[in-house]
């Protein structure tokens, strides 16, 4: 265990390094390159939460993720075009500040995972990966038709929002924010994954029945794990619609359910850090494969397929030689 | 007599045309080890299923410390007093024997949703645990992976997990099977000290365990209990010789 405790601080170390080695020699294109990958590995640990540590394999969680690129979305548009969002029964005005679009971010990713999964986990197995699926599709066809905001256009925000005392336009200054945000979000589900609520969670994704003997509520315990699952890959989209300054339902899209899905197991399932380094494994060959070839998915592919077959549990589980991750 | 703890009152349950149980009652008083014994595929499972919840009788009614508990979860009628013990070990297999136990001391002290505090560095449910784990007798296990215990340790460690819940009464489903002949004696040595606090309804294959440890059994054959009473008006009924215990094990008897 202390051995992958090792590896997580040195490939926290390497996400810090990047950056500052790019910012001393002015290249602003690697910074936004590491932001990305950092935006995406928070992605990868929310869903890790409810795929890992809860057996809950959600195909649909770009919901969230798309969720939470429109709620940065609408506020934002709002905002430039100083047009409230409703005026009746009271004024509800659209906002610039990244605290409050992340606040209604996760909010709004909380209440739509709660609804979701109130439903799908009612289902167990290849049903339970169907149904989100099918609500991530809703959702992406939902955004696609919805002309307010875009359609299949999507909605382009002219400035990045405001945080207090940071010029967040500035590349470095940005990505410290949104690394910021992944090293808090780690260090409170390792804290869940400890606790009592992540032992039972874990303990229904062994053996279900064990702990309904105990007196625990399976589906209660899985929906809010569902919850919180969707409520940070919904900070996640937020942060990535700030990043890019633009908001489009791709973000819905079922590739992107999928890709958060492989950043998972390059990783290592269920593992804390296992998301983080398979998002950064992903844009590194995204940007390296990317420049040889289009193609470059058809690598992706094989690494992928190497790392279930001989690295079962993922990249960190390859490196500190331990198959099974449990808090303890 | 006292007020029973555990009262199965004309339970009825059908799989199309088969009745796995078929009009049966039963009552487990304080104090008492009731085992209930019958041939494969009498409907013991069915039956015990029925009493821990996760399956719902067609009719009938089940009472436990005289509550209806009939529409009841298996969650809700844990949290009510009633300790089980499954028939194929049904632990987290990855987790340590501590784990397990702590498991269950999570369950007891319904503090489920507490997010950020460690669940194994907590003084109450650690303490709880342990001392389920030295009653059974797998103190110096805690550490050990579940997967690498042996059967017999496996069953130990489900009673352990079921001693946290403190409960009113106990549901056994073969808690001896797989055990080596040490290992049975221990564990029928320790349930005859058990049921002093909370009642064992106990479903066993093995005769000899289910002779020296019963008050009373009941026999259940095709769905309907035939015959409870004493253990010895049960090795005299003749109507269960015929029907269960036959010709090779009467030289047991």
């Amino acid at each position: 265990m202390l051995r992958e405790r090792y590896l997580n601080l040195i490939i926290l170390a390497i996400l810090v390094i990047i950056p500052l080695w790019a910012w001393v020699s002015d290249e602003p294109f690697t910074i936004t390159l590491v932001t990305r990958a950092v935006i995406l590995a928070l992605a990868g640990v929310g869903l890790n939460l409810a795929l890992g540590q809860g057996g809950l394999v959600s195909f649909g969680h770009a919901a969230y993720f798309g969720i939470g690129g429109y709620a940065m979305g609408i506020l934002a548009s709002h905002a430039q075009n100083y047009d409230p969002i409703i005026e009746v029964p009271f004024l509800i005005e659209g906002t610039n500040s990244m605290p409050i679009i992340w606040l209604v971010a996760v909010i709004a990713g909380a209440l739509s995972a709660l609804v979701i999964g109130a439903l799908s986990l009612r289902t167990t197995g290849v049903y339970f990966i169907m149904v989100t699926l099918a609500f991530g599709q809703m959702l992406y066809y939902f955004a696609i038709s919805w002309p307010a905001y875009g359609g299949e256009d999507g909605l382009s925000i002219y400035v990045r929002n405001q945080f207090p005392g940071v010029n967040t336009l500035d590349p470095m200054q940005f990505f410290v924010v949104c690394f910021v945000i992944l090293c808090v979000v780690l260090f409170l589900v390792d804290r869940i994954n400890k606790s009592p609520f992540g032992l039972a969670l874990d303990g229904a994704h062994q053996q279900e029945e064990r702990v309904q003997t105990v007196g625990i509520n399976v589906y209660r315990l899985r929906l809010v794990a569902f919850v919180i699952s969707g409520a940070i890959t919904a900070l996640a989209g937020a942060l990535f619609a700030d990043l890019n300054r633009f908001v489009s339902p791709v973000m819905f899209s079922w590739h992107f359910s999928g890709e958060i899905i492989v950043f998972i197991i390059l990783g290592g399932v269920a593992r804390l850090f296992g998301p983080v380094v398979g998002a950064c494994l992903f844009i590194l060959l995204e940007h390296i494969l990317g420049d040889l070839s289009d193609y470059w998915h058809i690598y992706l592919g094989a690494i992928l397929l190497f790392v279930v077959l001989f690295a079962k549990g993922g990249i960190l589980g390859f490196l500190s030689k331990k198959e099974v991750p449990h808090a303890g | 007599m006292p007020d029973s703890v555990l009262h199965v009152e004309d339970i009825h349950k059908s799989f199309g045309a088969l009745k796995a149980s078929d009009g049966i009652s039963l009552d487990l008083y304080p104090g008492e080890i009731h085992a209930l014994i019958g041939p494969n595929g009498a409907g013991k499972s069915t039956l015990i299923k029925q009493i821990a919840g996760g399956l719902k009788p067609d009719a009938g009614r089940v009472r436990f410390l005289g509550r209806d508990v009939t529409g009841l979860t298996t969650a809700q009628r844990a949290h009510a007093g009633l300790g089980r013990t499954f028939q194929i070990s049904a632990l987290a297999m990855q987790f340590t024997v501590l784990q397990n136990v702590v498991l269950g001391a999570v369950g007891q002290s319904g503090l489920v949703f507490r997010f950020f505090r460690n669940a194994m560095k907590d003084e109450a449910l650690v303490s709880r645990a342990r001392e389920a784990l030295r009653r059974v007798g797998l103190a110096e296990l805690e550490n050990s992976i579940t997967a690498e215990l042996s059967h017999g340790q496996r069953r130990q460690l489900e009673v352990a997990v079921a001693l946290t819940l403190s409960p009113k009464a106990f549901l056994m489903d073969e808690p001896m099977a797989g055990m080596g002949a040490e290992g049975s004696r221990v564990l029928t040595d320790f349930l005859q000290e058990l049921k002093k606090e909370a009642p064992i309804l106990l479903v066993e294959h093995d005769m000899d365990a289910v002779f020296a440890l019963a008050d009373r059994i009941s026999v259940l054959v095709y769905g309907k209990i035939i015959a409870t009473g004493s253990v010895d008006q049960i090795r005299a009924d003749a109507q269960v010789r015929e029907a269960y215990l036959g010709e090779e094990e009467e030289e047991a008897l």
